[in-house]
């Protein structure tokens, strides 16, 4: 029950990271969850299923690089600091 | 007079790139326009004027002529540093949107409190617009604050330590532990919030400082409830938890109904169809979410 605000911070980073290395091609066109099966339906209810699946190739697209940096930063905190 | 003229004008010397461009940038290595003509015969004026405005025989800080243009140019420095820090922070904190939450008085903050513990005879629950900006709390009971939030979470924090003395287990750091904890209990509710809402696609005007504010509004119910353990024991806090999980749930249920749902479904109608049925269990959980919630930060200080 004792949070801090950098177990937090730890567990966004690792939560993002998972996200991160979810491959296009090896692993989410296998289970359905590929970009080019998301494009269905032009009403005006997405569902749940296509909605997470902009959200996972949105996070993949926008945090490829900042994650690079924090994840260095993050590995150079913990040699340091422990 | 003369040595004071010319330590000005070297610290003049020292900042000429800050100033030449804002002040005269004829000359750089003056900063002001210069009206001391004559350094003898300027300086016995202001003498004069000091000791008329003053009565001070002396030279005193403020009459001096060189340490007024000094002051001019300190607070000129200061005002375009303010301008610059105001600029850039209203790129990441929107300021001006944070304003509009603490716009609260006495009468706003009184009703809403006893709205938060005895919400059920509220009849109009629907937040009053005014030409499509929402109403400041000041003026409308319904819209949401971040003054009550705010209070409530320090006051949370101070009731926690003082419910930890009296059982002899307080120590100065379990207080930011405390505080740290809860913080990161509100963050991580508002961002599952965030992301429920984001997956079931619901249009609505919540911001997320709004969610921010709705999540605060447990404290204060918590605050009752330890207090109530602290002054009447494990059966008090019990009793008016249960209370005021009920009226937090009740409030939320009422509150939330009017953005989330549709319009139909807002007035009651049952209305079928998976995506409406989704909205209301979205509903249902957040409002759960906050009973538990209260019950999980508070039950480990009544003893």
């Amino acid at each position: 029950m004792a949070f801090t605000l950098y177990s937090l911070i730890q567990a966004v980073i690792l939560c993002v990271n998972a996200v991160a290395v979810l491959h296009e091609e090896r692993f989410l066109s296998k289970i359905g969850w590929g970009v080019d099966q998301s494009i269905g339906g032009f009403g005006d209810e997405p569902g749940i299923k296509v909605q997470l699946m902009n959200l996972v190739r949105s996070v993949r697209t926008v945090m490829r690089v900042p994650l690079i940096a924090v994840n260095s930063v993050c590995i150079v905190l913990l040699l340091l600091f422990g | 007079m003369d040595m004071d003229y010319t330590a000005t004008q070297s610290v003049s010397r020292q900042h000429p790139e800050t100033r030449s461009t804002s002040m005269d940038g004829t000359d750089p290595s003056q900063l002001f326009d210069d009206t001391s003509v004559a350094p003898g015969g300027q300086p016995t004026g202001f003498q004069g004027q000091g000791v008329g405005t003053m009565g001070h025989p002396g030279r005193t800080l403020l009459s001096d002529p060189m340490s007024n243009l000094a002051m001019a140019y300190g607070s000129s420095l200061a005002s375009q540093g303010k301008d610059l820090v105001d600029k850039n922070l209203d790129r990441f904190l929107p300021i001006s949107k944070l304003k509009y939450y603490f716009a609260v008085d006495t009468v706003y903050v009184g009703k809403k409190l006893g709205l938060l513990v005895f919400p059920y005879m509220h009849q109009n629950w629907e937040v009053s617009y005014q030409q499509d900006t929402p109403v400041a709390p000041r003026f409308d009971i319904n819209a949401p604050d971040l003054y009550i939030p705010a209070m409530g979470f320090i006051t949370y924090i101070l009731v926690a330590g003082l419910a930890l003395g009296t059982q002899n287990r307080f120590t100065p750091e379990i207080l930011g532990m405390q505080a740290s904890s809860a913080l990161v209990w509100l963050i991580m509710e508002v961002l599952v919030v965030l992301l429920s809402l984001y997956l079931v696609t619901v249009n609505t005007d919540l911001t997320t400082i709004d969610l921010v504010a709705f999540s605060g509004y447990k404290y204060v119910g918590m605050i009752v409830g330890v207090v109530a353990g602290l002054l009447f024991g494990r059966t008090g806090y019990y009793l008016t938890l249960l209370w005021c999980c009920i009226s937090i749930f009740v409030f939320m249920i009422r509150t939330l109904r009017l953005k989330l749902l549709s319009e139909a479904a807002a007035q009651g109608v049952l209305v079928h169809g998976a995506r409406n049925q989704l909205r209301m269990y979205l509903t249902m959980s957040i409002a759960a979410a906050q009973p538990i919630f209260m019950y999980w930060l508070t039950y480990h200080l009544v003893r």
